[in-house]
């Protein structure tokens, strides 16, 4: 498991490590990293340049660059408030899902019970549903509430393949947290509530982290029912962008800018969670 | 770990109960509600029975569609599968590089979806975007809003770009939990580079393998934005995949009967393979 590795006593064995597929191993993930970075760096490239260069003079670099782009993001309230609903609605919706995840995470992790296996294949089915199932459903039923166009509207519809996400990938940290640590808890007279947050949550932080950034990961990412349930005040920042893609004269120099942001969220907590990332992505079970 | 019998966990699991019923029960009881019945408007509804269901299993446009998002989905794991092990094979196992890789590698799995359509959109334009141009200026004809072939090479090029990380990460997991007295032992006994990898590497992976496979799977066969943005399901109908024929039909035509009844075929068919999902995997924690 990643997180062995990087922690103790594993490291004084690793002298006779095999040798991977000879001296060239290094060119491989170089290669592949280079094809990954090529198409993002050609959106930062853009995102510097005047659209009379972008459709004018095909150049690899900005000839003359500027920060025009981003100037009218950051000026314009139709732009930046793309971004602040965006970060609202997956606020929201990370805190719902953790905290609604952990107790059952729990329960998952500790009991069974009547129809234990039978609700967590439930709630993994709807991990796997594709949205555009659920997209008309969720619009009527949100327009019969009064939640059209609201951040919580998104947060909850995003609800539906958070919530199970987190459940599981808890339900995975929670299993590696003896069971002999909550029987010595309660001979010590610890209510439930109590132990809890006082000794188990500790315990379980590094897992509660990794949930919370996949929920707002998957949140981020999400389009289609984001944009299904908005109109104009609780449009996401991608919602935004497919409008300028589809209008005519097109503003090739803001389009890159406003992707460059969208980037940048992600790559800036993607360290903290580096060595969990496979096991989030896994549902918790490596 | 044994587990005690407790039937009041289920007031631990009440909130997730409730919550997901709200996001998930109830939206899919509309659905099953307009499957079986049609309007002519003003809230009037009529039931229609199996109609709806026996129109679309014997709509060509469903089965094209449902046709080529298995193609798409099958040649995604052909491509996808190999390539994210060999690059985990080849990953550095310790030093500076790990985080470098691991980082840069996961960069693209954070991209807002339709950032990445976005992304690629420019990338392959042959007026703007460096892949265009350069395929252009090597005397090659590419353009993936005119041909289909290029729209398709572009998707799974895209998807490839998107998703290999993940198959990469998750075999890097597995790589690293090999104790080193299995590599140790494997010296010793003079085992080639190939035995290394079928006798050892590849039975470690093989539980995170197959979550990779079945999640690459799932995730493929319901794609929707990338391929929108990017194709908008064109040329043609040639990359109109399932979620894309169905938000057309539900939202675009606001034909709520069909879509409803291609809605639930779509969702018995993800529930299948979710069910082989969940075996499969439980199956494998008891093993292990």
């Amino acid at each position: 498991m990643m997180q062995t590795r990087e922690g103790k006593g594993n490291t004084m064995a690793t002298t006779i490590k095999y040798k991977p597929a000879g001296n060239l191993s290094w060119l491989v993930s170089t290669i592949y990293i280079v094809f990954l970075l090529l198409p993002i760096y050609w959106l930062v490239n853009m995102s510097f340049k005047e659209n009379a260069e972008i459709t004018g003079a095909f150049s690899l670099w900005p000839q003359s660059p500027t920060l025009r782009n981003y100037m009218v993001i950051f000026t314009d309230p139709s732009w930046y408030n793309g971004y602040i609903n965006s970060i609202i609605y997956v606020v929201l919706n990370t805190v719902i899902s953790v905290l609604a995840a952990l107790p059952a995470a729990y329960a998952f992790s500790r009991y069974r019970f009547l129809g234990d296996k039978h609700l967590f294949f439930w709630l993994l089915t709807n991990r796997m549903a594709p949205p555009a199932v659920f997209a008309l459903p969720f619009f009527q039923l949100y327009s019969a509430f009064g939640l059209i166009d609201t951040h919580i509207a998104v947060a909850l519809a995003h609800c539906l393949f958070n919530v199970p996400l987190a459940v599981w990938i808890l339900e995975g940290f929670m299993s590696g947290v003896p069971k002999e640590i909550d029987e010595t808890a309660y001979i010590d007279g610890y209510s439930f509530p109590r132990f809890f947050v006082k000794i188990f949550m500790p315990l379980v932080a590094s897992g509660i982290g990794v949930a919370a950034f996949f929920c707002f990961m998957f949140s981020w990412v999400e389009l289609l029912l984001a944009r299904t349930l908005t109109t104009t005040a609780a449009k996401p920042i991608s919602a935004i962008m497919t409008r300028t893609v589809s209008a005519s004269g097109m503003d090739w120099g803001v389009l890159a800018a406003a992707g460059v942001l969208t980037i940048v969220p992600g790559a800036l907590v993607i360290y903290f969670v580096r060595n969990y990332i496979a096991k989030g992505f896994a549902l918790g079970r490596v | 770990m044994e587990k005690t019998w407790n039937n009041k966990a289920w007031f631990l699991v009440l909130p997730v109960l409730l919550l997901v019923a709200f996001s998930a029960v109830i939206p899919l009881m509309t659905v099953v509600n307009y499957s079986v019945q049609d309007t002519f408007g003003n809230n009037e509804f009529f039931w229609a029975g199996t109609d709806w269901f026996d129109e679309i299993l014997h709509s060509a446009r469903f089965w094209e569609a449902l046709q080529r998002n298995l193609v798409f989905s099958f040649i995604i794991l052909a491509l996808e599968i190999p390539l994210g092990i060999f690059i985990a094979l080849n990953m550095p196992k310790k030093g500076l590089g790990v985080p470098i890789c691991l980082v840069l590698m996961a960069l693209p799995l954070l991209i807002p979806w339709n950032v990445v359509g976005t992304i690629w959109q420019v990338f392959g334009r042959v007026d703007i975007g460096l892949l265009g141009h350069t395929l252009a200026a090597l005397g090659i004809d590419y353009n993936y809003v005119r041909d289909p072939l290029d729209a398709w090479i572009t998707v799974v090029v895209m998807d490839v770009w998107h998703w290999t990380s993940l198959v990469v990460l998750l075999c890097y997991a597995g790589l690293v939990s090999i104790p080193d007295a299995y590599y140790q032992a494997a010296k010793i006994d003079g085992a080639s580079r190939w035995s290394v990898f079928r006798y050892i590497q590849l039975p470690k992976m093989k539980r995170v393998l197959l979550i990779a496979v079945l999640l690459r799977f799932m995730d493929s066969f319901m794609i929707y934005t990338e391929p929108f943005v990017v194709t908008g399901g064109g040329p043609g109908n040639s990359t109109t995949f399932l979620s894309i024929d169905l938000v057309k039909t539900a939202v675009g035509q606001f034909d709520l009967g069909p879509a409803a009844a291609m809605s639930i075929v779509y969702f018995l068919i993800i529930l299948l393979l979710s069910w082989i999902f969940y075996t499969v995997m439980t199956s494998h924690d008891a093993d292990a």
